[in-house]
């Protein structure tokens, strides 16, 4: 056998393999071809979910689907549910007070109890954003597909993963048959080469990329987020540039599995153990890009040129630096595009040409996938130290889990929130998208360490969003403004 | 599973401008309170409809002219954000049948496609024209013929961009893919043992 393989391998190599693969694969197309179960009658492929991730909103409806077609959930072992969206953060007294909510969190209590689901309910300890959760339960894992009937789903590709957001009858199809049909993605190598100036985050890097290709620029596209600068990120801070992959319309972005990687995983409770820890760490080095693979499109950014960002409209591509002056509807390109300015300035109440620094703010949250992780609260932590939360500002720290929750509380950094003037909340989505009784009232304006700044996103029709780093928007808490963090916190090395 | 082939949808239209129009502005996510999907189309665009007092604002479709509208004419990137399908079944439960957009954001685009919804997508001037032409005779009849990849209205016949994918799954009635994937069941347990890593965990 092993002499027929050494004979038969390079003969296979030349003549069925397309003429790139000389050239060596990347990972989007080597976990793609790993989990290509057969092509559809039309043209796309049938392809295999490794981990399935479902929550409370978009799940439902699916199990409904199956019951009504009579079908089981295939391998109820590679799906997962936790409970996120509608739950409240400061008291989780059940019943919840809000009868649609509570209605929903049975809802998915039955469903994974019927059909023998993984469930990280209230009472596990292991609750929380279902893209906080995946990744330290060790489920998130390289060189893997996983879906979840959410759009931040992207966030798992830190790990080197190929994880994207699906509909909820998608959300069926996984659950019936582990597989969903859709079309191969091109992909987009994004270079971030150099280091970050003090003061300036993963956050603002991602939303840098979405304000210089735009809301649309990655419908089609996989975004592949590497070069120095990436490399030297922490697992954490990689989680934050993926999730916002679809703000800038890409279905999923990733980052190549690396020694990080591996040491984040290393332990914990789905992670293999033993002899297979070190197969899977061979096996996920081997789905990473081959050096001098192909792209069908390469972007380079450097990192230096990345300052604090904060968006000023209601598309998170209008986003520029924290000392930039507003734009101004007459100097636009097309008329669509001065439309859209008018109708962003109009709608945040901001004016043309005027700085957004000094902007005052009403309410200051601190959470959501993107950045509600252990490295968010420390960061912010060491800068609140000593500082108030301005009058009149209402102030939330949200942790993304239950975990995350327990081990800021181990390390006092929820005090140092709390004597600071912010509330200390329960781990969920909270005012990311206000499905639950965190929401902005009005038109109060909100600093947001979220990834939405559409109109009404928070909860309020007419509420108004500004994306921005978390100790930018610590900044904005303890200032009562739009400001810059490097200028509040007086952060070392910055603004030389 | 035998599906209505949708090879063609006629009826009259509604522009509804702006680019990068969101599923939170589609349907906002305090109405996604739900475990069915029913009565989503009460709440289609909800916030942009109606003002704090639950009285209309301005809005086409709260325009009479295009009440009986099924087709919906749009801009760029419409659908972006949210892989709620709360939005596309908003849409459909409202009385859309397709859309006209000059881009679509992909989830979205996915999730019509599933629920037999054509997204069709023409140039920006073609939009623009045909913006005018519905204000001009909201009552006329917009056909996409989905079979031609064309758009017809009175004195406009414009070519439509259907990706290959989409149009074959709903001329050939297979856009809802369940039956098919189910068809590949014992490839798929063959691709599960090879890979390894989906053998059932602790």
């Amino acid at each position: 056998m092993p002499l027929l393989r050494f004979f038969c391998a390079p003969y296979a190599a030349c003549a069925n393999l397309p003429a790139h693969n000389a050239m060596g694969q990347n990972l989007f197309e080597k976990v793609w071809d790993a989990h290509a179960v057969r092509s559809l009658s039309n043209g796309q492929t049938q392809l295999l979910i490794g981990t399935h991730l479902i929550h409370e909103v978009t799940s439902p409806q699916a199990f409904g689907m199956l019951r009504d077609l009579g079908f089981k959930v295939k391998y109820p072992s590679r799906t997962f549910a936790t409970v996120d969206h509608i739950v409240p953060t400061d008291q989780r007294v059940e019943p919840f007070s809000d009868p649609l909510a509570d209605a929903m969190i049975r809802e998915l209590r039955r469903n994974v109890e019927e059909f023998g689901i993984t469930y990280f309910d209230l009472a596990t300890g292991k609750q929380g954003i279902v893209h906080v959760v995946g990744p330290e339960q060790g489920i998130t894992q390289p060189g893997t597909t996983i879906a979840c009937g959410d759009s931040h789903t992207a966030t798992h590709g830190a790990f080197g993963a190929i994880a994207f957001g699906i509909g909820t009858t998608q959300v069926r199809d996984v659950l019936a048959t582990q597989t969903i049909a859709l079309g191969k993605l091109k992909v987009r190598r994004i270079n971030v080469e150099g280091s970050l100036s003090p003061g300036v985050y993963a956050k603002d890097v991602i939303m840098h990329i979405i304000a210089q290709l735009g809301a649309k620029g990655g419908i089609g596209y996989a975004y592949e987020y590497g070069g120095s600068l990436l490399e030297s990120l922490s697992m954490e801070e990689r989680m934050t540039v993926c999730n916002m992959s679809i703000e800038g319309g890409a279905r999923c972005g990733y980052v190549n599995p690396d020694e990080k990687t591996f040491e984040y995983l290393k332990g914990r409770p789905y992670s293999p153990e033993g002899d297979e820890w070190e197969e899977a760490v061979e096996r996920w080095q081997s789905m990473a890009s081959d050096e001098g693979c192909s792209y069908d499109d390469v972007v380079n950014i450097r990192a230096e040129d990345i300052a604090p960002t904060v968006t000023w409209g209601v598309s998170p591509d209008q986003a520029f630096s924290i000392n930039g002056n507003l734009p101004d509807p007459e100097t636009a390109t097309s008329e669509a595009e001065r439309l859209s300015i008018d109708e962003s300035l109009a709608y945040m109440k901001l004016e043309a040409g005027t700085a957004i620094k000094g902007t005052r703010v009403d309410v200051a949250f601190l959470g959501s996938c993107t950045n509600g992780r252990l490295s968010d609260f420390r960061e912010v932590a060491r800068y609140l130290k000593g500082h108030k939360v301005a009058e009149g500002v209402k102030a939330i720290a949200v942790p993304g889990s239950q975990i995350v929750d327990a081990l800021a509380r181990k390390e006092g950094l929820h005090e140092v929130f709390t004597e600071a003037g912010f509330e200390w909340r329960g781990a969920g989505c909270s005012m990311c998208l206000a499905m639950n009784p965190d929401k902005l009232v009005g038109d109060q304006l909100c600093a947001s360490s979220s990834n939405r700044n559409f109109k009404g996103r928070q909860g309020s029709p007419t509420g108004r969003t500004v994306l921005m780093s978390p100790v930018m928007v610590a900044a904005a808490a303890v200032s009562g403004e739009i400001s810059d963090a490097r200028e509040v916190f007086e952060v070392e090395g910055a603004l030389a | 599973m035998a599906l209505e082939k949708i090879t063609k949808i006629s009826g009259s239209a509604v522009y509804v401008p702006g680019n990068d129009l969101d599923t939170d502005r589609i349907i906002p996510a305090r109405f996604m309170k739900c475990v069915t999907f029913d009565g989503l189309g009460d709440y289609l665009f909800h916030d942009v409809r109606k003002d704090e007092d639950g009285k209309d604002r301005d809005h086409p479709l709260n325009d009479a002219r295009f009440s009986a509208a099924s087709i919906l004419v749009t801009n760029a990137n419409f659908g972006c954000g949210s892989s709620r399908e709360h939005a596309p079944q908003a849409l459909s439960r409202y009385g859309f049948r397709a859309v006209i957009a000059e881009s679509f954001a992909d989830i979205f685009f996915g999730n019509c496609t599933t629920l037999g919804m054509p997204c069709v997508v023409a140039t920006a001037e073609e939009v623009r024209a045909l913006a005018a032409a519905v204000e001009e005779a909201p009552a006329a009849e917009v056909i996409i013929d989905v079979v031609g990849r064309r758009g017809l209205s009175a004195g406009m016949d414009f070519a439509v961009d259907i990706p290959s994918a989409a149009h074959e799954s709903l001329i050939s009635g297979q856009w809802d893919p369940i039956a098919e994937l189910q068809e590949g069941d014992e490839e798929v347990t063959e691709r599960v043992s090879a890979l390894g890593y989906l053998a059932p965990v602790k």
